[in-house]
């Protein structure tokens, strides 16, 4: 009796010891991160981000489309803060507004892309030889186009829009958390839980969604992190080129696109478009980076 | 791919006064009557015997053109590449070698600095300080013809824009794989043997940490060829890319598709070039084959 209550005991205390572990293991991550001085300054710069597109309205001084002519293309006042355009709109303003629209993409983008590529990836991991060899065919001869140029096609067929600029992020997004999560899953389809889900008769479909989708996302988290800036910078730099996000739409891209017109007359629009683009960029780049050294320390070495 | 296009390319050819019976005879020279897979099969044909099509407009030979163009995209490329690997590789190795130095944070910062900034805003900035503001560097085209000097002159912004993201990326690249290379047994046993430093960085271990990059430099020639299409038209230079660009805008089909398809075929070459370039200095790979 006595040695079955103990046993008991011990059972219970390791089953503490282990809750404990856990618990001192993600708190243990958590004050990793918070010491990381780069990645906090990443997350401050990407909470600001966030919130300033969010709560544009109460961040604008101005109604970015509000045009006064005679004030046009001033430089930083109080009124004013980063000065104004061409047709006398407030560039902070602008700016704010502009943080709306590269949100926009970003989430949108990156989460759909995020989502089929970790399907995509699962399947051809996951399912039959040539299934896989198919959409890795399909993943290389997207990968062969430079970025820039399918987005110029796109744009000859269809037209500028900020759905097509979606759309190209997407399409050029997807192979790359594909293959992230294809290699991880070739790597756990032979592993002794999945062997043993599999002769219980589990259905594939649980079976990845359930056991290795879990497995697997994290690593695309951390790459979705590190996708943001490349998205935001497609955004800007199609609507650079007007064949993006169209006037009177305040974005980053329209606002250096409109800027590089009056270059030789003002040149505060130019500098307060880029500053929020090289901002965003950083702040997401330090808090992948960050993000990546606390939970994968095996990914620090690779790239 | 090109032919979900809203706007059909006979009219856009021929002008709005065009009579049926003229638009008819054009679109069965260019088989625009035959269907869709016809179409394809002609065009590859017609490609595999370096014939890219005609000019919608001007009706000149897409083969010619590229073969104009070509030249000055490369040339941005090339220069873009060959200053970001003079600087970021030295800067790699170095502070690799004395890791924690002031030089080794000042590198960090600088990689991820460069990194950070958009190669267009950096075309953008320059040219607001070097060209507007200070009035060094021509902004627009690329030089007169004939004028090696004059072609140098306009050469220097776009190249430092395209390849200014790249000396950060290098340098990062290089440190890594210097600081790994350096830790192996072999350079340990070249040490006990008494080898000069310098005969060890140079003679064993960059040898090795310099492969990565090479294959780096191959994978990332697309983004460095978008960066190059940017390049183009900001500064108004001739190339692909600023050919590209216009044609969307012009609506000029068979051009987009000659130019998209040398652009891929151009990034495919390298990216081979890369690969036979490693495998030629790796033993390791090369007997794997």
């Amino acid at each position: 009796m006595s040695e079955i209550a103990s046993n008991k005991a011990l059972e219970s205390a390791k089953k503490d010891q282990g809750i404990k572990g856990h618990m001192s293991e993600s708190r243990e991550k958590l004050s990793l991160f918070l010491n990381n001085r780069l990645g906090m300054f990443g997350l401050m710069l990407v909470v600001l981000f966030f919130v300033s597109a969010i709560f544009a309205p109460y961040f604008a001084t101005h109604d970015p489309f509000l045009m006064n002519i005679p004030q046009r293309m001033s430089g930083p006042t109080l009124e004013h803060w980063a000065g104004t355009d061409q047709l006398g709109r407030d560039t902070y303003s602008r700016v704010i507004y502009g943080g709306r629209v590269a949100l926009k993409v970003a989430a949108i983008g990156v989460s759909i892309s995020l989502f089929v590529g970790l399907l995509l990836g699962m399947l051809a991991g996951y399912g039959p030889r040539w299934l896989d060899n198919f959409l890795l065919l399909i993943f290389d001869s997207i990968r062969s186009f430079p970025t820039i140029v399918l987005a110029l096609a796109a744009v000859a067929l269809l037209g500028p829009s900020l759905e097509l600029v979606l759309a190209v992020v997407i399409v050029t997004s997807i192979p790359g958390y594909a293959r992230l999560a294809r290699t991880s899953t070739l790597a756990l389809k032979n592993t002794e839980f999945i062997l043993a889900e599999r002769s219980l008769g589990a259905h594939p479909a649980i079976i990845m969604w359930r056991h290795i989708m879990p497995n697997v996302i994290g690593p695309l988290l951390i790459l979705a992190a590190m996708d943001v800036p490349v998205v935001v910078t497609i955004e800007a730099g199609l609507s650079f080129l007007g064949l993006g996000v169209l006037p009177p739409t305040a974005s980053w891209g329209t606002i250096l696109n409109e800027g590089y017109l009056v270059i030789r007359d003002t040149p505060w629009p130019i500098i307060a478009g880029g500053i929020p683009l090289v901002l965003t960029t950083l702040g997401f780049t330090f808090l992948g980076e960050a993000l990546r050294d606390v939970f994968d320390p095996r990914l620090r070495k690779g790239k | 791919m090109l032919h979900m296009i809203p706007g059909d390319p006979v009219s856009i050819a021929l002008g709005p006064r065009a009579t049926p019976e003229i638009q008819a005879a054009y679109a069965a020279k260019m088989h625009l009557d035959k269907p869709l897979i016809y179409q394809f099969l002609i065009f590859m044909g017609n490609v595999l015997q370096g014939d890219l099509g005609a000019d919608v407009f001007s009706d000149r030979s897409v083969t010619t053109t590229m073969a104009e163009q070509l030249p000055f995209t490369v040339t941005l490329a090339v220069s873009a590449i060959g200053w970001a690997a003079l600087v970021g590789i030295p800067l790699g190795c170095l502070s690799a070698l004395k890791p924690n130095t002031w030089l080794d944070r000042f590198t960090g910062v600088l990689s991820v600095g460069t990194i950070a900034i958009p190669s267009f805003l950096v075309s953008i900035w320059a040219i607001l300080l070097f060209s507007v503001t200070l009035r060094w560097m021509p902004v627009i085209g690329a030089g007169e013809s004939g004028n090696i000097l004059d072609q140098v002159h306009h050469l220097i912004l776009p190249a430092f824009a395209v390849g200014l993201g790249w000396v950060g990326y290098l340098a990062r690249m290089v440190r890594a794989s210097m600081l790994e290379v350096m830790g192996e047994n072999y350079i340990r046993s070249a040490r006990a043997f008494g080898l000069r430093s310098r005969t060890i960085i140079f003679r064993y271990a960059l040898k090795v940490a310099i492969l990565p990059t090479i294959t780096l430099i191959g994978i990332g020639f697309g983004s460095l060829l978008s960066g190059a299409v940017f390049a183009e038209i900001i500064f108004s230079r001739p190339g692909i890319g600023k050919l590209i660009y216009d044609m969307v805008l012009s609506r000029n089909f068979p051009v987009i598709q000659g130019a998209v398809l040398v652009t891929v075929g151009l990034y495919v070459f390298v990216t081979l070039i890369a690969d036979l370039v490693v495998s030629w200095l790796d033993p390791r790979v090369r007997d794997s084959l």
